[in-house]
């Protein structure tokens, strides 16, 4: 069952003298870890915004076709209804915490939706605790690290408990280790709790290893479309220049060169060890 | 040169970031600083061009101390590029925005010129010359920034955080444009979180942490050695982490390339087919 | 940044800081009234002695005696020109009582700000956010004010970023007469206005994608509820109002020279 369905979608912004999306259909499916990449200005951010329904409501601009998000037509149903389906967390995590501590803008959501109080108190107790900062509950959002405020808007959005959660590059600005503890949490909310996760990431070294679903996009176009190990192992993937992962690269190469493994393309360097090891045994 | 001594620096909130840095940097030396956030890199760095000055210990610039002259002067020899091009562009046109600090040094109307129109060409800019900053996209924004660095040929070249939101064909181009600068014997320094970009392009590599700097060398020792890098929040390359998890196959552990990791690979099943 | 080192509330827990803040900032209503009934010292020393367990209770002193070092330059101009008015209005004569008429006149002030920072420096923003949020205000102005303080630090980190980039470009704020100063913020304040317009942009996108506006009838994670104390406290400001009253209409209050006098002899 698809989850998030656009058909023949082309949008230009309100002034733009360029087309961000051309005639693009998509299909997700219920369940998935989706990563979407591709080069900046292809368009990603601003499909991301017609998920859950900042275009059209709030950006208005020309938009044709149709997107269906959790069964709603998305430009059938104001925002706020949309965002107890769809979570999207932003780029920069400075820019979408508002109140004077943690838990006040994991509540900020619910308190607009008019969940009654003590519902409320639990599902911020879980959404804290399932990405780890209960114990900052009571912190101001500039006392945190950035990657601490980034685990702040992604419980602050699980709190609604949404069906999807879409995540437009969520850790450009962190160091490697706070990204990977994102990335780590993102992934548990996919397996554990079945959540169907969006992600929007240029770095494929980091993240190809957690999807099963990768779209790469061009010129507001999508280009491919598909299982993560066929995409990254296609020719097209590279000449359009998206930075696949080393071990990837590594594999390539070396079957090029005539050295035998396994079929299974290498997302990152644990399956490239694994695979190196039998062919250095055997 | 730069000469940093035992330099230490606390924020007026009292807030530590330096604790006893002591380095020196060459001329013509490319130098990346990697370490978590809050690890102090920016603030070293602020104190290269002047904007910060050492509560104790002392910097040299070309041996000028830094205490003795104004940042706008130390700006000639030291240019410093911020991490958010926001943060700096304000002009009607890229070609005024360039033009700013050289107008700032005092230099003559026709060497103005002269210099913009370099500048432009150099970093593929030149068709948005008479362009508004603000109509660019991220990528052009920042290369702007740099081109209005650019412009007035600092000897010494600070760029912070220059790979932050950018696609891996912006990353090519600034590798590019880095290895460029190098073989005109300028100094660059960058501060960066980038792994695989520093993997990429082999700078000597100085690691910090809570203020201090706990490893200075080449980036395929430093990058190589899992121990160290874990102290200060950061995870090795990904090639690196292929060979050290086939440490007990007598494979070479500092390993940070995918071509040198294929030479090595083959060689060692090749022994192994003997 | 020390400018706004002032603003930034440090959290602490305190008998003082777990008070209602609507019924603090009745309090320090109820002070201000009182002061400004009084142009005698004797009063209004006593009105400055009754907020001191106040700051002790809070733990707040450090922070206390900033503040009130801050005011003394303003203190020192009230009592400088009130001194001399009265010495005018004497003829020409410095007496006890024009004395200290100018001191009276700066403990008042003394007084007003004492309460007041004790109110700022024992009230968090968000209980004083929340507090307008469970009054009549509307939402969005209390959402206003909550998210200005919320900003205030980034954005005086922000304009320290630019300000340093525009100096690395050569930029020297210090240089020129004074037409040209102020010609030397423009490379500042555009980048800082354009930041901030893009900066609020983004917050009403993310706004939006969390509900915001779903329903007239929006719920609060916390609810102000009074405790004992907050009810001491009702009680100590009736009394304060009532004894103040009550003193400067039925009471003569002799000037603090003539009671020393008194105690000496």
């Amino acid at each position: 069952m698809s989850i998030i369905e656009t058909k023949n979608l082309t949008y230009t912004y309100p002034g733009g003298i360029e087309t961000s999306l051309r005639d693009l259909s998509v299909k997700i499916q219920k369940g998935k870890f989706v990563l979407i990449t591709g080069p900046s200005g292809c368009g990603k951010t601003t499909l991301c915004r017609c998920f859950n329904g900042l275009i059209p409501h709030f950006y208005q601009g020309e938009l044709v076709g149709e997107t269906t998000v959790v069964g709603l037509k998305v430009a059938e149903h104001p925002i706020y209804e949309l965002a107890k389906q769809v979570g999207l967390v932003f780029q920069n995590p400075e820019n979408q915490l508002f109140a004077l501590s943690v838990e006040k803008d994991v509540a900020f959501g619910l308190e607009n939706l008019g969940v009654p109080r003590e519902e409320m108190r639990k599902r911020v107790d879980w959404a804290l605790n399932l990405t780890g900062i209960y114990d900052l509950k009571e912190r101001a959002p500039h006392e945190l690290s950035g990657g601490q405020q980034q685990r702040v808007a992604i419980a602050s959005v699980l709190a609604m408990q949404p069906e999807v959660i879409i995540l437009d590059e969520p850790t450009s600005f962190l160091d490697p280790l706070g990204a990977k503890k994102i990335f780590e949490v993102i992934y548990d909310l996919n397996t554990k709790l079945g959540i169907t996760v969006v992600l929007v990431e240029h770095r494929l070294d980091l993240t190809a290893r957690y999807a099963n679903h990768i779209i790469i996009m061009d010129n507001g176009e999508i280009i491919l479309d598909g299982e993560p190990r066929k995409i990254l192992n296609s020719e097209k993937t590279r000449l359009i220049g998206v930075g696949i992962p080393k071990p990837t690269r590594l594999y390539q190469i070396l079957r090029k060169d005539g050295v035998r493994l396994s079929n299974t393309i290498p997302l990152c360097s644990d399956e490239m060890a694994t695979m190196l090891r039998e062919a250095l045994k055997s | 040169m730069i000469e940093v001594k035992d330099v230490h620096f606390a924020y007026p909130n009292g807030v530590e970031a330096l604790k006893g840095v002591s380095l020196t940097i060459k001329n013509g030396e490319f130098i990346a600083i990697m370490g978590e956030n809050g690890a102090g890199k920016t603030t070293l760095i602020k104190h290269f061009n002047g904007l910060l000055k050492p509560t104790k210990g002392s910097i040299f610039v070309d041996k000028v101390e830094t205490t003795e002259v104004s940042v706008a002067a130390l700006a000639r020899t030291v240019g410093f590029v911020f991490q958010n091009p926001d943060n700096q562009l304000f002009s009607e046109t890229v070609e005024e925005e360039i033009a700013f600090a050289l107008k700032n040094f005092g230099f003559k109307e026709k060497t103005i010129k002269g210099r913009v129109t370099w500048a432009l060409n150099l970093l593929g800019l030149t068709q948005y010359r008479k362009t508004s900053p603000f109509m660019l996209s991220g990528g052009e924004r920042k290369r702007v920034a740099l081109a209005s660095v650019l412009a007035w040929n600092p000897r010494i070249l600070i760029l912070d955080e220059p790979t932050i939101g950018q696609d891996h064909q912006q990353k090519e181009k600034l590798l590019q444009f880095i290895l460029q600068m190098k073989t005109q014997r300028k100094t660059i320094i960058i501060v960066t979180h980038d792994v695989e970009f520093v993997a990429e392009c082999d700078p000597r590599v100085l690691l910090m942490h809570q203020g201090k700097i706990v490893a200075d060398g080449e980036a395929r020792k430093v990058l190589t050695n899992p121990e160290i890098l874990l102290h200060a929040s950061i995870i090795p390359p990904q090639i690196t982490q292929v060979f050290l998890q086939l440490s007990d196959f007598e494979l070479p552990k500092e390993v940070i390339d995918v071509y040198e990791a294929r030479e090595k690979l083959l060689n060692a099943l090749e022994r192994k087919a003997k | 940044m020390s400018v706004f080192d002032g603003l930034k509330y440090r959290r602490v827990y305190s008998p003082i800081h777990n008070l209602d803040p609507r019924i603090k900032f009745i309090y320090v209503c109820a002070i201000f009234a009182a002061t400004i009934i009084y142009w005698e010292l004797p009063p209004l020393i006593t009105l400055f002695l009754i907020q001191v367990p106040f700051v002790v209770l809070a733990g707040v002193q450090r922070e206390w005696i900033r503040s009130m070092r801050g005011a003394a330059f303003l203190a020192t101009i009230i009592f400088v020109t009130n001194f001399i008015f009265s010495y005018i209005s004497a003829g020409y004569t410095v007496t006890a009582s024009n004395l200290e008429y100018a001191i009276a006149m700066t403990l008042r002030f003394i007084v007003l700000v004492e309460s007041f920072s004790v109110f700022f420096l024992t009230t968090s923003p968000d209980h004083l956010g929340l507090a307008l949020e469970q009054t009549r205000i509307p939402y969005e102005f209390c959402f206003a004010f909550t998210t200005a303080v919320r900003f205030v630090p980034v954005l005086a980190e922000e304009a320290q970023t630019i300000i340093d980039a525009q100096k690395a470009r050569g930029l020297e704020l210090e240089r020129g007469n004074f037409l040209k100063r102020i010609r030397n913020y423009i490379p500042i304040l555009i980048p800082l206005i354009v930041s901030a317009i893009r900066r609020s942009l983004e917050l009403a996108e993310a706004m939006e994608s969390r509900a915001w506006g779903a329903t007239e009838k929006r719920t609060n994670l916390y609810v102000l509820k009074m405790h004992r104390g907050d009810l001491l406290l009702i009680a100590i400001t009736i009394l304060i109002l009532a004894v103040a009253i009550y003193v400067r209409l039925f009471l003569e209050i002799p000037p603090l020279s003539s009671l020393l006098r008194g105690s000496f002899f």
